[in-house]
């Protein structure tokens, strides 16, 4: 049994009780407890099933490392899967779900898969259940991926809110134990801008749980007077509950802290993500124990002896009342002394090492421990709950010499550095024969902008483990790192703990050593993802040599890991295997986050409304006043059409484009990109950037332009204004603004730097409105102000002048075919023009249209529109637009490309429309089939739809598409798919161009 | 997340404010180039495991382009300058070396 002792727990209020529910099940727990502690206490042992083998699992750590005890956290729109219990606080009224498991945690269906272990070993998914072959996507699978996973996903949005915060230091401390509060103090005393994150809610690391004697007193004390000191510092930040998880290129370093985790619903950020620059880091992260590979490590009981220790002295919380410690080092024996002196019992000490003579197993023999050297746990036995160990010789190949009965186990393999962020941006490792652990290389640290060490690896992070050793090496670093700051240290007082006595620990990877293949499947390398040493020497059998393959092929250290428990016992056993040196297997990468990092808090506030930020033109409000049906382009949100009661879209859409074509019609078009181009070599620049000449263009006319990439491939259209003798104002497609802006800066800036030209966006400056239809005329007349005829604008020119009193630009240009007008005027008159042609054409049958009608009627009229008749891989001359290309000037940007060979084959797909027979309207995107499979036994193609719309103006479905050789077979018929990929329609290739195609109409 | 000082401002900018332009130096080969030129022109990229020359945009800033000598192993920034150059200024040329004595030059 697992269960709250009568006294003690340095970390626990026990006046403030808490009732919190597992599985439903009322618990009760103290403040100050984690969620871990609080089950524990009330002997849930058992709190989840193993990923692919559903075995039961039991909490294994007492920190950020925990494997197994993830659990679903709250309900509804506070639910959060995979939290880890031994970091969650605990708070009142915690409802918390176990995970992975079905119908229940107590008898899981799914532990069958346990049974069938032997189908399901390494890699399985590659070499079993591959036949029948159906089989695998209709039974298999789905089963598989039933049965694996962890917790579920939320449904609801998420009730609570997070934020982003920004900091900048020049140090930033990583850690909060003696060493990282160590060096922290002397960077403080230099003056230096400091950070301190530590991830839990309390100072001090382990050093108070592990007796250290600092200046000869408890840790305790010392840890408190340095806190003190470090607050008294005005240079000096604190932070508490805040995990740094992830260090990126030139000192960016992102920590999430836990603000209102403990305080759900008090109105507080559930988290902020903090976004940190500092110029150096030093991480005093700490060091992970490592688990020892037998028999049955992984049943509920068996723990880290570290966490054993935890609970028993931060929360008075004793896993068992009879705990066998099983180690290869001296610092087990903490664990077997603190729970002898809380009044449990220790029935051995089982000891890999053939010699057993450090003070602390003195110290344990003389409360009366039975220490036993040289020997080795062969089994642990139990099903749901430990209940005993077998133990035999380490050197031995399993006999069982000795069986006691326990019900918990303590074990400790050794300690790793925790590496990680060291390692993210490049910090390389060295492999420390004697402490049989990877450490931080001095000699090759990750580096900063100015090829400076960026990250200094201080304490137990360093490979500094006993607190002696800790302070001296935080001491040294902190030191290091305020020169490499160019500080001068100031005094500061510096901490000594008393030198540990303690032997030296021995290697063991599996135990025991000359243990068989059944022994060997049941020894857990990777709880959470179900890796057993079986599969890596499996991997390894099968040819897997480099870590980062096995790693994949076996998901050793995969998920939420990230090789903290895992990652040396698994290349331990690859090398073995492999009969390598484990410096020469080397470890897997490191990759950020060390720790999960909810996606709240890394969308911060840009949720709903403000996910992104919005463009609105200045007739916005208007249009939504209406009630227009919005679409999305790029950021904007333009009118799709203007849907009248009881109208569908598609109805609104028609009635748009029959008034536009009979009365007259009102578009919205501010989002249309609009860049000036102005200076002495602006016609030269105009002349390399669009495909036809634009600097013999007169002052006063529009002529409309393509512009390629320089491989030639379509990138924007538009027309072109000549205002004067110098400038030349260029529109852009909507989407197209900003990026075609930025295309020309490249050229001005980076290619032709010594072209006298300016450009400037002036897509917002600018409100734009297409007065569009055969009494276009007649409304603009009526608001007077300048000459509109024909005469004196004729179709293709421009004017300035004045409108019912606004100023305007008036281009005489037609995206519809209709006689049209667009005129410009100051962004801030925009609303009101808007309004003054509203009043002004009530009578003359104006309405306002939205894009959909555009995009029907400069389909009807056959023009293009980027990004439905361009794809990136489109020449104009695929278009039919050869008219628009000079063949005169020697060079434009795109020029060079399009003489590739291949882009003048007679078998390039071109620029026809389509006309159904039956008068239907062709699927999107639909393909016209050509016989034939290709060499992946696919359909062949000659062609597809690029525009199709059911023409309300000809009654009838047209396209556009493009069509191999199509120009060339105009009236034949051709098929094509249909939506459903089972019929097909035919469709007689015609002109792209099916209304009024002699331009009668916009000529006028 | 890189910092790069925008040599027309001076603002020591975040990879946030900068939009990156691929490898700088390309020569440009317009008509009348050959196919392998064309092509080296398009395609060809160095992409070093070291000194790498680049070039960067301030775009939420000055709204300038500059070039950057970095190395791509280990994230050193050695300089940056005007993209109104057409090879890297001597000096950071220099630098480099001084840095790197096995790197093989910037052509």
């Amino acid at each position: 049994m697992s269960t709250r002792l009568a006294k003690g727990g340095r970390l626990i209020d026990r006046s403030a009780g808490m009732e919190f529910t597992f599985n439903g099940k009322r618990m009760r727990g103290f403040a100050g407890d984690t969620l871990a502690a609080a089950l524990l206490a009330n002997d849930q042992m058992l709190v989840g099933r193993s990923f692919k083998y559903h075995r039961p699992r039991g909490i294994v750590a007492s920190g950020a490392e925990e494997p197994n005890a993830l659990v679903n956290l709250g309900t509804g729109a506070r639910l959060e899967p995979n939290q880890r219990t031994t970091t969650t606080e605990l708070f009142d009224g915690l409802a918390a779900t176990s995970q992975n498991h079905w119908p229940s945690l107590e008898l899981d269906i799914g532990v069958l898969n346990n049974a069938f272990a032997r189908f399901l070993p390494a890699g399985f998914y590659y070499k079993t259940f591959m036949h029948p072959r159906p089989f695998w996507k209709h039974v298999f699978e789905p089963v598989i991926r039933q049965s694996a996973g962890l917790g579920k996903v939320p449904t609801d949005p998420d009730a609570d809110r997070y934020e982003q915060a920004y900091a900048y230091c020049d140090l930033l401390v990583v850690g909060g134990g003696v060493a990282g509060l160590q060096a922290a103090r002397i960077a403080g005393a230099s003056g230096a801008r400091v950070i301190v994150l530590e991830q839990s809610p309390h100072w001090g690391g382990r050093a108070p749980v592990d007796g250290d004697v600092i200046d000869g007193a408890p840790a305790a004390d010392w840890i408190n007077a340095t806190l003190q000191a470090l607050e008294k510092m005005e240079n000096v930040t604190l932070r508490s509950r805040t995990m740094a998880h992830g260090v990126f290129d030139h000192g960016y370093v992102l920590a999430e802290e836990r603000v209102a985790d403990h305080t759900p619903g008090d109105g507080r950020p559930r988290k902020r993500l903090w976004r940190i620059r500092a110029a150096k880091v030093l991480t005093a992260t700490g060091a992970i124990e490592r688990p020892l590979s037998f028999a049955g490590n992984d049943l509920p009981g068996v723990m880290l002896a570290s966490a054993a220790r935890d609970y028993v002295v931060n929360w008075a919380v004793s896993p068992g009342d009879r705990t066998v410690v099983v180690t290869n080092n001296d610092d087990a024996y903490r664990t077997a002394i603190a729970l002898v002196e809380a009044g449990l019992s220790v029935p051995a000490v089982i000891d890999a090492r053939a010699e057993v003579t450090g003070a602390l197993p003195a110290r344990a023999r003389a409360l009366g421990i039975a220490v036993h050297a040289g020997r080795a746990v062969v089994k642990v036995k139990g099903g749901k709950r430990v209940t005993g160990v077998s133990i035999g010789l380490q050197a031995g190949e399993g006999a069982v010499l000795d069986e006691i009965s326990c019900d918990a186990v303590a074990m400790s393999g050794g300690w790793s550095p925790v590496v990680h962020l060291y390692s993210h941006c490049g910090g390389k490792l060295t492999w420390d024969r004697k402490r049989a652990m990877f450490r931080p290389d001095p000699d090759r640290p990750p580096l900063t902008h100015d090829g400076s060490p960026l990250v200094y690896p201080a304490g137990a992070a360093n490979g500094a483990l006993s607190a002696a050793e800790a302070l001296a090496d935080a001491v040294e670093t902190g030191l290091v790192a305020v020169k490499a700051l160019g500080l001068k240290p100031g005094t500061t007082p510096l901490g000594r703990a008393e030198p540990a006595d303690e032997a030296p620990m021995d290697p063991v990877w599996i135990m025991p050593q000359g243990a068989g293949a059944a022994l060997k499947a049941k020894m857990w390398l990777d709880y959470q993802n179900d890796v057993k040493v079986s599969d890596v020497q499996l991997a390894a059998r099968e040819g897997y040599q480099s870590v980062e393959h096995t790693k994949r092929y076996t998901t050793l250290g995969m998920a939420t890991d990230q090789g903290k428990l895992s990652n040396i016992n698994g290349l331990a056993v690859l090398a073995g295997a492999l009969s390598e040196d484990i410096p020469a297997v080397g470890t897997t990468t490191f990759r950020p986050p060390y720790t999960p990092v909810t996606l709240g808090a890394l969308a911060g506030e840009a949720r709903g409304e403000i996910f992104q930020p919005l463009r609105r033109t200045p007739m916005q409000d208007w249009h939504q006043a209406q009630g227009a049906y919005l679409e999305p382009v790029g950021l904007w949100r333009r009118p799709y059409c203007y849907p009248r009661a009881g109208e569908t879209h598609e109805q609104a859409v028609h009635r748009e484009i029959l008034n536009t074509r009979s009365n007259v019609g009102m578009l919205d078009a501010s989002t249309l990109g609009k860049i000036l181009v102005k200076g002495p070599d602006a016609g030269r620049f105009m002349d390399m950037l669009y495909t036809n000449v634009m600097s013999t263009l007169p002052v006063g006319k529009c002529r409309y332009g393509l512009m390629c990439n320089e491989q030639g491939f379509l990138s924007d259209d538009g027309v072109v204004v000549r205002l004067s003798d110098d400038s030349w104002l260029c529109h852009t497609t909507s989407g197209g603004a900003d990026r075609i802006h930025a295309w020309m800066e490249d050229w001005l800036q980076c290619e032709w730097w010594d072209w006298q030209v300016f450009t400037a966006n002036l897509t917002e400056q600018f409100a734009q409105i297409a007065v569009v239809g055969p009494k276009a005329r007649q409304l603009l007349e009526r608001l007077g102000g300048m000459d509109l005829s024909k005469e004196a604008l004729p179709f293709m020119s421009f004017a300035e002048g004045t409108l019912g009193g606004f100023p305007v630009r008036a281009y005489r240009i037609s995206f519809s075919g209709e006689l049209s007008y667009e005129l410009a005027v100051p962004a801030g008159q925009g609303a009101a023009l808007w309004a003054a042609l509203l009043a002004a054409g009530a009578d003359l049958g104006l309405q306002p249209y939205g894009t959909e009608a555009m995009h029907v009627m400069r389909a009807e009229k056959g023009f293009i529109m980027i990004g439905d008749e361009t794809d990136g891989t489109v020449i104009p001359q695929d278009l039919g637009l050869d008219w628009a290309i000079s063949k005169k000037k020697a060079d434009y940007l795109g020029k060079r490309g399009q003489e590739r060979s291949f882009l003048a084959s007679p078998e390039r797909w071109k620029l026809v429309g389509f006309e159904t027979l039956d008068g239907s309207v062709i699927a999107d995107g639909a393909y016209v089939p050509a016989p034939g499979v290709n060499g992946n036994g696919q359909r062949n193609v000659q062609g597809r739809v690029t525009s199709t719309y059911l023409s309300p103006t000809l009654k009838k479905g047209i396209a556009m598409g493009l069509l191999k050789n199509g120009p060339g077979r105009m009236g034949e018929i051709v098929e094509f798919t249909t939506a459903d990929g089972k019929g097909m329609v035919q469709a007689r290739v015609t002109s792209p161009v099916f209304y009024d195609p002699k331009g009668e109409k916009q000529d006028v | 997340m890189l910092i790069l000082e925008c040599p027309y401002c001076g603002v020591k900018a975040e990879e946030t404010e900068l939009s990156p332009g691929g490898e700088a130096h390309l020569k440009r080969f317009g008509p009348g180039s050959s196919p392998e030129e064309f092509e080296d022109y398009m395609f060809a990229r160095q992409n070093p495991k070291g000194v790498h020359f680049e070039r960067w945009r301030h775009s939420y800033g000055c709204g300038k382009w500059f070039l950057a000598a970095r190395c791509t192993a280990t994230l050193e920034v050695f300089g940056t300058y005007p993209a109104q150059s057409s090879e890297p200024p001597a000096e950071l040329v220099e630098k480099i070396k001084a840095k790197r004595p096995q790197w093989k030059g910037w052509k």
